[in-house]
């Protein structure tokens, strides 16, 4: 176990800056989420703390070590990739083993080490397939197992749930957060996926062009966006934003609410023309207009609004965030 | 719906694609091949079109014949030296040209060069620079002071005689014919490690497996099926070939030393007008080839596990 120091690291393609001066401390034991759009630098940062890529500038350090110059196989590493990268020719016992018949431990060391591994993530009974004869979740736990039998320091993990089903993926993310609760085991996780990261995450680094836009729990990161991107990429719907002179007000889409259900003295009034509904099953969307500023309003179903109609709507002023037109950042209230 | 038009009958239009390729077969593969068999079993020349079966006599001859038992020694030497040798080489060369590097296309595309010549005429430059008066080669080794005094490392003849010396004749066939079949061996070998997906490769390196233990255990058995076709199509090509032989040496020199059994064929055929041995020295690739590519399909298709 350990933890994991990025400075000034830097990674550039040519004239692409994939990573663009990152600094990153990443506690030891923690589960910390990269989050961001594609071409962010997410998986590049990932990369570069694996070995697998050269930092153009800035160091790394895990454990306190500099290991900018050592080999990834020394790292102390072990990485799960978004294509489970299994070796298609040897069974999954094998697969498992790998790592450690790599380092000559005895036979019976590696029996008992795979068994582990696999009765932790329930593939025990796969063992002597090959990896084509397996389904997707299963490669995937098998990854895992790969991943965890050498008990790296640091597993990093480039977006181990994209390629399942949409049904599987909910458990799949509850056992992923047993394990490594149950490990301890220091893990960056790389995704795009905003649900993942706020389920999964002790912390999310928000990304962005290379660079770390905010770095804070899920909940801060939720209601407290550092900038209009953090604001605008976190959150299904994102942040609503109105623009009044040369600041930007924004709030949630549940924080919106039809004002006589906001008793509060401390709230602002907006007056809402709603345009559309949208009826999602648990929850209401309301498309409207508050001036010019296209605005979404999340209800829960019980409470009827009618589309086509004009309502007054309210956010509490603790609720509400301020941000500059110009530079994006946050402005404290 | 016209059912009756030929392009709406699925019979039809099957033997309407098939007539061409199998006419082809039939005229120039399995004709030839049934009068070789033939052939082998007659006393047919070139000189006489009538001809009668006399069986087995001409095998029997052929295996007596010291001719052709230094033949088969050879084609086996020269087969499979030059294919180890092609695939060790071209496995470096794929792997060196798979990377970045500035230069990479044109570095590509003299690699390709070899195999778009025709190969009597990149024999012929090998035969002018493995002049026995006039080579090169032997200029550079003199140059380097390495041949020609006493004392130097091949000796003190102002030439080397590349193709005069038996030992020497057979690897500068072999030689020429590894520089031959190595391009395209190495275009093979490129769009099969290209095929390999580069995350099992890194996830390889982040298991801890060196260089030689991804070589060995990943990159290689992942390869196998690839290695195995350009086994295979290198066997064949060096099996039946005759033209770098016959530019360079002409099977010699004397009486064999580097006479491979499609030259020994060609010579007792053409040049010897007995059509009856050619053929039974010719139908002698049939089983072994017939082997070698039922042995390497079978291992290829135990190595395909996707």
């Amino acid at each position: 176990m350990a933890n994991v120091r990025f400075t000034g690291l830097k990674k550039h393609f040519g004239p692409v800056r994939a990573v663009d001066g990152v600094d990153l401390e990443i506690a030891d034991g923690e589960f910390l989420v990269l989050l961001g759009p594609s071409g962010s630098g997410k998986t590049t940062l990932m990369r570069l703390c694996a070995g697998l890529d050269e930092p153009t500038a800035g160091s790394i350090f895990i454990d306190g070590e500099l290991v900018n110059d050592v080999a990834p196989r020394k790292r102390g590493i072990a990485m799960v990739f978004q294509s489970y990268a299994l070796y298609p020719h040897k069974t999954v016992f094998k697969n498992i083993a790998f790592p450690l018949s790599v380092e000559g431990l005895p036979r019976n060391e590696i029996l008992s080490k795979v068994e582990w591994a696999a009765n932790l993530l329930g593939i025990g009974h796969l063992l002597e397939r090959m990896p084509s004869r397996i389904s997707g979740g299963e490669r995937q736990r098998v990854a895992i197992a790969r991943a965890l039998v050498r008990r790296p320091r640091v597993l990093l993990m480039d977006e181990p749930l994209s390629n399942l089903d949409a049904k599987v993926r909910h458990t799949a993310r509850d056992e992923l957060k047993k394990f490594q609760r149950e490990i301890g085991v220091t893990t960056i996780y790389v995704t795009h996926d905003q649900v993942e990261a706020m389920g999964l995450g002790d912390r999310i680094a928000v990304m962005n062009d290379g660079c770390i836009r905010q770095i804070g729990s899920p909940d801060e990161i939720y209601q407290e966006p550092s900038d209009t991107f953090v604001a605008g990429f976190v959150g299904i719907p994102p942040m609503n934003f109105m623009e009044e002179s040369g600041v930007l007000t924004g709030f949630r889409p549940e924080t919106f609410l039809p004002a006589r259900l906001v008793d509060d003295h401390e709230r602002r009034i907006f007056r809402f023309r709603i345009e559309r509904v949208e009826h999602l099953g648990s929850y209401n969307l309301v498309y409207g207009k508050v001036g010019e500023a296209l605005l979404i309003a999340n209800l829960s179903v019980r409470h009827e609004v009618r589309e086509g109609t004009e309502e007054d709507f309210a956010v509490r002023l603790t609720d509400l965030r301020y941000y500059d037109r110009a530079t994006g950042r946050r402005i404290p209230p | 719906m016209r059912q009756g038009h030929l392009f709406h009958s699925d019979r039809l239009t099957a033997l309407a694609l098939l007539v061409p390729v199998v006419t082809y077969i039939v005229a120039f593969i399995g004709f030839p091949f049934v009068m070789s068999f033939v052939y082998s079993i007659s006393d047919a020349t070139i000189g006489d079109p009538h001809f009668s079966i006399i069986g087995m006599r001409n095998f029997r001859e052929m295996l007596q014949d010291e001719a052709f038992r230094t033949s088969l020694a050879n084609t086996f030497i020269f087969t499979f030296v030059s294919i180890g040798l092609v695939v060790v080489l071209a496995h470096i060369l794929a792997e060196l040209l798979i990377r970045e590097f500035p230069g990479k296309w044109i570095a590509r595309f003299l690699l390709m060069l070899p195999w778009t010549a025709p190969i009597a005429l990149g024999a012929i430059g090998f035969l002018w620079f493995m002049d026995s008066v006039y080579s090169p080669f032997d200029w550079l080794l003199r140059k380097a002071g390495l041949l020609g005094h006493p004392g130097d490392l091949f000796g003190p003849m102002s030439n080397l005689y590349w193709l005069a010396r038996p030992g020497l004749a057979m690897a500068s066939v072999i030689l020429v014919h590894v520089w031959r079949l190595l391009p395209l061996a190495t275009v093979i070998l490129i769009a099969g490690l290209n095929s390999i997906p580069r995350e099992i490769v890194e996830a390889a390196q982040i298991d801890g497996a060196g260089y030689f233990r991804r070589l060995f255990h990943i990159t290689l058995p992942l390869l196998f099926p690839v290695i195995g076709v350009t086994i295979l199509f290198s066997v064949f090509f060096t099996f039946t070939d005759m033209t770098v032989v016959w530019i360079l040496t002409k099977g010699g020199p004397p009486p064999h030393a580097t006479q491979v059994l499609a030259s020994l064929a060609f010579l007792k055929t053409i040049q010897g007008g007995d059509l009856a041995q050619g053929a039974a020295v010719a139908l002698f690739f049939f089983p072994v080839l017939a082997g070698i590519a039922a042995i390497v399909l079978r291992l290829v298709k135990k190595a395909v596990v996707v």
